[in-house]
């Protein structure tokens, strides 16, 4: 409602740092000096190795948690409290248990002061655009999982975001179901081109949605590479892309940079697990 | 046999075996019933045990029968019934309200919470059944002093309850609504209280035995009324039977209660999914 032109903010994140203290009481570095880029309107997906602080960079910047050091601006202001604008989907089930699915939808319109005919009218919408329509009253124990990520997509896209974190979204579903996800993921982006950044450890996903794939170096994780993807949009179906030369070169570039990190990140496992 | 009658053959079968084991169980209850109180008779007829201090079932009936029909010595039977419960639903509510409201703040705010937590666990270490003697002292013979007892009963089983239910809200919850714009008031409404009712719900089964505990307790300190100072009169004059058929009153209010209880959770919970035991009922 508040603007249709939704494609938004520039993410600029400069000198990230996050330390944290354990439950036993040592200091960690989650990530330490990150700079990312990303315009307006445009698809970062973040790849790295298991565990290296790619979610605490979306959380930074989506404002659910504070820096220790640096800064980060959306659309040229300083991040302090929830990111304006900002939507977030989540690696695991977030779906409001009690509520029935368009009470799960219609919740962030009714939060932002949306009077409830309008965000039900909205919701319903937003259930017809995921294919839902006929499942309103349903709770979300009722659903399969590739629904209620739909779900968890339309309670987010409902608030029309100009940036949109995304942390694993697929990764809890099954092989086909997640490229039909993916798919309908992009046709949704777009329509409003929002700015997005993608968490994911599937390279292949990674390049064929994403304008920009970063890299990031097992922790304390900093920004180790960042790849342009200039793979020409709209690029239909990214199980069709996957053959196309120009993919497959950018893969085997930024498989070399990620390789080097799998490899010492699983080192570092294995030296753990002997000391312990 | 046919073919194709197979399956429904089968279906049948089981239905018919289902329906005859259920009729077993219902002739065993009823059989352990009769039996339990053919004996009781039996026993104290022929002063095998003495029916001066076991009572006897008919015993039993006729004294039930005479309290309805006659009055009790502190007015109609009835009267004595509604006074108490009276006492249990009010402290009830009180104890839940304020269980829920204190629960809810402290679980919300961890530095009012670790002030408040040795003082807490030093009152809750208290035998509160002692506090009905102050309640009595302060508040009267009256009702007040009862819904005062049964409330605090009520109060710190639904208290830590509805606590460890805050505590325990799924962080990824909080954090999808903080993100759609759930202000801080918006959070304890939509996600922090919702996601501890389940918790509050386990602890309202306990809650409510205690609220009828604290109504007759507090009957027993003192009182001019109810089915407490019934008993207390009955266990003075030795009344066995008096004493027996009270308690079967208060059973029977308690498992009334207690249905009521479980029709009012089903609806409360109706977005979890149903437990295996549900399943199975609805499948019969």
């Amino acid at each position: 409602m508040v603007s249709n032109s939704t494609s938004g903010g520039d993410i600029v994140l400069e000198g990230v740092t996050k330390r944290f203290v354990t439950p036993t009481g040592q200091a960690m570095t989650a990530i330490r000096d990150v700079n990312i880029k990303i315009g307006a309107g445009k698809f970062c997906a973040i790849v790295g190795p298991t565990g290296c602080g790619k979610s605490t960079t979306l959380t930074l910047t989506s404002g659910l948690d504070t820096l220790s050091a640096g800064t980060i601006h959306v659309a040229g202001r300083p991040v302090m409290g929830i990111t304006p604008g900002v939507g977030f989907v989540f690696q695991n089930d977030a779906l409001l248990p009690w509520k029935s699915v368009i009470a799960n939808v219609a919740f962030g319109p009714l939060m932002n002061g949306i009077p409830k005919a309008q965000a039900m009218e909205k919701a319903r919408e937003w259930l017809a655009t995921v294919g839902l329509t006929g499942f309103e009253n349903h709770y979300p124990h009722q659903l399969s999982g590739g629904m209620r990520k739909r779900v968890q997509l339309a309670a987010t896209l409902i608030n029309d975001p100009s940036l949109l974190m995304m942390d694993e979204p697929f990764s809890a579903l099954d092989v086909q179901t997640r490229a039909i996800m993916t798919n309908e993921l992009m046709n949704l982006w777009e329509q409003s081109k929002p700015s997005v950044m993608f968490v994911t450890h599937d390279l292949e996903e990674a390049i064929a949605i994403a304008d920009q794939v970063v890299v990031m170096t097992v922790g304390p994780a900093t920004v180790k590479d960042v790849f342009e993807i200039d793979l020409p949009r709209p690029r239909g179906a990214i199980q069709d892309i996957r053959f196309q030369p120009r993919f497959l070169e950018l893969y085997k570039l930024i498989w070399n940079s990620l390789r080097e990190e799998v490899e010492r990140s699983y080192a570092m496992a294995a030296a753990k697990r002997e000391t312990a | 046999m046919m073919n194709g009658g197979r399956d429904i053959d089968l279906a049948q079968l089981a239905k018919q075996r289902a329906q005859r084991y259920r009729n077993l169980v219902l002739l065993g209850r009823i059989g352990t019933l009769v039996i339990f109180l053919g004996l009781w008779q039996i026993l104290t007829d022929l002063k095998i045990v003495d029916p001066f201090f076991f009572g006897s079932p008919i015993g039993i009936v006729k004294r039930l029968g005479d309290w309805f029909v006659n009055g009790t010595a502190y007015g109609s039977f009835w009267y004595q019934i509604w006074v108490t419960m009276e006492e249990s639903i009010l402290g009830f509510v009180f104890g839940v309200l304020a269980g829920v409201f204190f629960g809810v703040l402290l679980g919300e705010i961890p530095l009012l919470s670790d002030i408040m937590t040795p003082y807490i666990k030093m009152v809750n270490a208290l035998p509160r059944i002692v506090l009905g003697s102050i309640f009595v002292i302060w508040l009267g013979l009256g009702l007040p002093s009862k819904v005062m007892l049964a409330a605090v009963l009520v109060f710190f089983v639904v208290f830590f309850n509805a606590y460890q239910g805050v505590k325990s809200v799924d962080r990824n919850l909080v954090a999808h609504a903080r993100i759609l714009g759930a202000s801080r008031l918006d959070l304890v409404r939509h996600v922090v209280v919702p996601s501890a009712t389940s918790w509050i719900i386990a602890s309202l089964h306990v809650a409510l035995g205690f609220s009828i505990i604290g109504a007759i307790v507090g009957e027993f300190l003192g009182a001019q009324h109810g089915l407490g100072l019934v008993i207390s009169t009955a266990q003075n004059n030795f009344d066995t039977n008096g004493v027996f058929g009270a308690m079967l009153v208060i059973g029977v209010i308690a498992i009334s209660a207690e249905g009521l209880m479980g029709l009012a959770e089903k609806r409360l919970l109706a977005w979890r999914p149903a437990s295996a035991n549900d399943g199975a009922r609805n499948s019969i």
